[in-house]
């Protein structure tokens, strides 16, 4: 039997999901969306991550920054586990247009058709795109 | 029904912060509440007091001051995206040892938590980028 | 679902990115440079009549009228609406997705 604070969840929950359809570096939507995920998860809500067009090379391995003079942020995909945001779903289509397999990815990711996508877009409650 | 809008572009680049104006305005004619605009990326350069845009054109930054004060809307600029672009309220100047602050009237900063809170207390979060 | 897509088709593919994952009985509010892929007779009217198919396409009023693009020349079926109808697209629609 718990006490009445126990009970005391994070509220209403609603299935958020971060649309990023944007190549790393060339622009910041992809740093700075990230950071809005992390952020995100503090508010235990049902977090969601979908990486189409450009945005399946934010998930790259092997950034090598150094030579243009930017910070290489890619590690921090990395701790989406630890912030329990584990739903990243990668476009099938928008891979192999890109000539991109699960192995060039530096976490797990679900890779999912775009139909299916689609429908789980239609899922959601609240859709961010940067 | 109660709206939460993200402006992702700043002032003239692009016609986001126009557009999401726009309907801000028509929302509220139409008897909605704009309850947070909340300022990411670029569109934390909308809360500066310093833009000297021509008289015969529209005044961006102060428009949006303007349609806050009459229709109580909470203008949130991010912090994180504002201490990039240098965007500070009084209390960051200090906090950040700089000579001077630039936020303009009706514009607070504060945490990308703002925005997850926007999407969570909103019936609908509308997105006005590029 | 409400879409809303923002840049010309001849700039970049958000159009077609849309139109990808917008499912049937769907709504394309075509806004800002957007709106230039209402424009009959364009190189891209194909790809607007792919986003017509099973779906609704709005376009917005007053930028067709900022790009000097007369709503006569609007696709037909395609139905030109104001901020307000704008609005009114988001009551209807349970929520929004911008393609930036």
């Amino acid at each position: 039997m718990s006490e009445p604070w126990e009970d005391e969840g994070p509220g209403e929950v609603k299935k958020f999901m971060y649309v990023n359809r944007k190549a790393p570096y060339g622009t910041i939507y992809a740093l700075e969306s990230l950071e809005v995920v992390l952020i995100a998860a503090a508010f235990e809500q049902d977090v969601s991550m979908a990486f189409l067009d450009d945005g399946v090379y934010q998930l790259k391995k092997g950034q090598d920054t150094q030579q243009i003079g930017m910070k290489n942020f890619s590690p921090t995909y990395r701790a989406l586990e630890g912030y329990d945001v584990e739903k990243l779903y990668v476009e099938a289509e928008s891979m192999a247009e890109r000539g991109l397999t699960e192995e060039d990815f530096l976490v797990p990711v679900e890779v999912m058709s775009r139909d299916d996508l689609a429908r789980l877009m239609d899922e959601q409650d609240v859709i961010l795109s940067f | 029904m109660k709206y939460g809008i993200l402006v992702n572009e700043g002032p003239y680049q692009h016609q986001s912060a126009d557009t999401a104006y726009q309907f801000c305005k028509a929302a509220i004619a139409r008897g909605h509440e704009v309850s947070r605009v909340f300022f990411y990326h670029d569109g934390v350069n909308n809360g500066t007091r310093y833009a000297v845009p021509p008289q015969d054109d529209r005044n961006i930054t102060v428009r949006w001051s303007e349609l806050a004060q009459t229709n109580n809307i909470d203008l949130v600029i991010c912090i994180a995206a504002a201490q990039r672009r240098g965007i500070l309220d009084e209390g960051e100047a200090k906090r950040q040892g700089k000579d001077g602050d630039n936020i303009a009237p009706g514009f607070r900063i504060s945490g990308l938590g703002q925005l997850i809170e926007a999407g969570i207390q909103c019936d609908r979060l509308l997105v006005f980028g590029d | 679902m409400l879409h809303t897509v923002n840049k010309s088709p001849f700039e970049r593919n958000t159009l077609t990115a849309c139109i990808g994952h917008a499912l049937p009985d769907s709504a394309i509010l075509l806004i800002e440079d957007g709106v230039i892929a209402a424009v009959s007779g364009t190189a891209h009217e194909d790809t607007l009549r792919q986003a017509m198919n099973g779906r609704k396409v709005y376009v917005l009023g007053p930028d067709l009228l900022a790009r000097g693009l007369s709503t006569d020349k609007v696709v037909e079926g395609v139905d030109v609406v104001d901020y307000e109808g704008f609005v009114e697209l988001t009551e209807k629609h349970d929520k929004v997705q911008a393609w930036v």
